[in-house]
């Protein structure tokens, strides 16, 4: 099951800032579970159990790219 | 004292009003001759207006501050002079790379397209640009540079404000119709007009460093996020010229900034990153807290302000300087038709309108890039990293990747001074947009689009020339023919513009589209010209 790999949001910044303002009062441990509720609540948007397993890989996925290090 | 650059002290001279003790008035008074404040100076003696600079020092920028200028910046320098130069001297670059930990996590490309006289970005030591700034101001005699002139008092009045200048010859004083505040970030003119300038400031702190360092690494920003050679922070390596380069570390808000000052540490600091046998020295270092700030009011009275005076941004996005310099694009010619009488005092407060609605959005861009940089809890810090990793693996993740969202003209959309389309139109070239460059030929000779513009109101034509010029209400409006005053050489002209036959712009002198139609229809035309000098 392929996910996709282009952006589909438009505006992503806004969608990012409106993401981090929303946890901005909270402690760490309310934060953590905003944010597994909020998986659970897209998962069910989505609703494709084969997508939500690609994406549950990508998401646990170590990154494996080349070293880079342009420097030293 | 730096090593490439030897800074120029520019002479205290007593004005003949000061050894007269005649208080004189002058249409335009700028206090601050920072790179917003001699662009000013610049601005308005090309409307033709006679213009005098205060400051308080005798000298330029002392390091480096501002490195990147972006195109429309330096296409308002080139419409004042001294653009080219700037180009010349300065380093172009358009490729930045993003890393996190040790690997490329993404990479941007400024190329926007090609075409346009001006590059998309150029580095260059902030000391050079006030300098040729300088040079530039030196060559109309309409400027004059009063260097060791500090503004102590000011006094207002219905139609002018009464300015006190501490010399060192003493105290005088000394009358203004417009006053033009670009006395920067701590402006003494703003306390004293008791403006309100809030927003907020980031808890953190930078060490900013320039290094003269021989080495070949390619003309790229690159940035990284948690670099192995500096744990949990971020860093910053870009190029200048004289083989100077930027460097910036993240401290994190626990450090302590005198420590973080100290040679040997900034040294060590270096060396990590760049090995220790890396051949350098250090050109200059300072340490800064960024902060996000507007003031009120673009306009108080009888004065206007401009540049960091104005609004303060974090440096992340390049856009302090260049924001800058688009103000002063914006307010020369407005204050020039009111002072002559052909506009109202409207067209100075449109003048805030736009420029605080351009300030807003940059306020808006450098807050989300520094949030990203300098995440402020953890699960804030956690979708930053997830970013970053999902950026290596997958494409929908790396515009989310925010390492600086690098300046752009923000278009005045929704300004009062448009008149709205009534005709369908491709292309970006809407009421309130600067209007893009494109080679032309002019007399046989290459040429481009944007130096036939800004000298006063111009109709865009496409086709047959309709008459040579339209005279209103004390302004002249000139008509500039695509084919026949101009030849559109590689067809981009109609293109950017979507120049049908019989397309009629309305372009302002600061290179913004006023108004577009399909036709040449004087009553409509002069009714937008109205409307574009603020007569509604
Ligand atoms: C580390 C760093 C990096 C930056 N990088 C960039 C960048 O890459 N691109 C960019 O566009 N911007 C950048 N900036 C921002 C840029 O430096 C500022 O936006 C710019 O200097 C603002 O210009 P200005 O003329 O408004 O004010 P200033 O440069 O602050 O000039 C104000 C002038 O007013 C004078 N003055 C003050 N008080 C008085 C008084 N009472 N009477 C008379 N004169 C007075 C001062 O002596 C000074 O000459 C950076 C800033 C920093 C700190």
């Amino acid at each position: 099951m392929a996910l996709k790999e282009t952006l589909t949001l438009a505006d992503p910044d806004g969608f990012y800032q409106e993401l981090i303002e929303s946890q901005r009062d909270m402690s760490e441990d309310e934060q953590q579970l905003m944010n597994a509720k909020l998986v659970l609540i897209l998962a069910n948007e989505v609703g494709d159990r084969a997508k939500i397993s690609a994406a549950i890989a990508l998401a646990a996925r170590r990154p494996m790219g080349q070293s880079f290090m342009p420097l030293v | 004292m730096l090593k490439t650059y030897d800074a120029p002290v520019y002479d205290y001279v007593c004005s003949q009003e000061q050894k007269n003790g005649q208080v004189k008035r002058h249409p335009v008074v700028v206090i601050g001759a920072g790179p917003v404040g001699l662009t000013a100076a610049l601005d308005f003696a090309q409307q033709g207006i006679e213009v005098v600079v205060l400051d308080d020092n005798n000298t330029v920028s002392v390091g480096s501050r501002a490195v990147c200028y972006a195109k429309r910046a330096l296409e308002i320098w080139d419409r004042l002079g001294c653009g080219e130069r700037m180009v010349a001297k300065g380093v172009g670059w358009k490729l930045g790379k993003v890393f996190f930990k040790d690997k490329l996590a993404y990479q941007f490309d400024l190329l926007g397209e090609d075409g346009h006289k001006m590059p998309a970005m150029i580095n260059l030591q902030q000391y050079y640009l006030e300098d040729y700034l300088v040079d530039q101001s030196k060559l109309d005699d309409q400027i004059e540079v009063r260097w060791k002139h500090k503004l102590i008092a000011i006094e207002q009045h219905d139609d002018y404000a009464m300015l006190t200048v501490q010399t060192p010859d003493g105290v005088f004083q000394m009358e203004a119709d417009w006053v033009i505040g670009c006395d920067g970030a701590n402006s003494d003119l703003r306390s004293m007009i008791g403006a309100e300038f809030t927003g907020h400031f980031f808890m953190d702190r930078f060490l900013i460093a320039d290094i003269i360092m021989k080495a070949d690494f390619p003309p790229e920003r690159w940035f990284w996020f948690d670099p192995p050679f500096h744990r949990n922070q971020s860093a910053l390596l870009h190029r200048q010229p004289d083989n100077v380069w930027r460097l910036d570390f993240q401290l994190g808000w626990d450090c302590d900034p005198e420590e973080e000052k100290r040679e040997d540490n900034i040294i060590a600091r270096v060396k990590a990153m760049l090995g220790e046998d890396v051949d350098f020295e250090l050109e200059w270092a300072s340490v800064y807290q960024f902060a996000c700030r507007r003031i009120d009011q673009f306009r108080h009275g009888r004065v206007i302000f401009a540049g960091d005076s104005a609004h303060q941004v974090s440096p992340f996005g390049a856009r302090g300087a260049n924001t800058g310099i688009q103000d002063i694009d914006n307010l020369g010619w407005k204050v020039r038709l009111v002072l002559d009488g052909v506009a109202s005092e409207r067209l100075i407060d449109s003048y805030h309108e736009e420029r605080s609605f351009a300030a807003d959005d940059n306020l808006l861009n450098s807050t989300r890039s520094t949030d990203f940089i300098t995440p402020k809890s953890k699960g804030s810090r956690f979708y930053r990293d997830a970013v970053l990793e999902l950026a290596e693996m997958t494409d929908f993740a790396k515009p989310l990747v925010n390492s600086g969202r690098l300046s752009k003209p923000t278009p005045y959309v929704h300004s009062s001074l448009n008149s709205v389309d009534e005709d369908a139109f491709d292309g970006d070239m809407a009421p309130g947009t600067n209007c893009a460059d494109s080679p032309i030929a002019l007399a046989g000779l290459d040429g481009w689009l944007l130096n036939q513009l800004g000298k006063g109101f111009v109709l865009l034509v496409f086709g047959d020339k309709p008459m040579d010029k339209i005279s209103m209400a004390g302004l002249e409006v000139r008509v500039l023919c695509v084919d026949q005053d101009l030849q559109d050489v590689q067809g981009l002209v109609r293109q950017r513009y979507d120049g049908k036959d019989g397309t009629t712009y309305l372009i302002r002198p600061d290179q913004h589209v006023a108004a577009r139609w399909r036709n040449f229809d004087r009553t409509k035309i002069e009714a937008a010209v109205k409307r574009a000098i603020g007569g509604i």
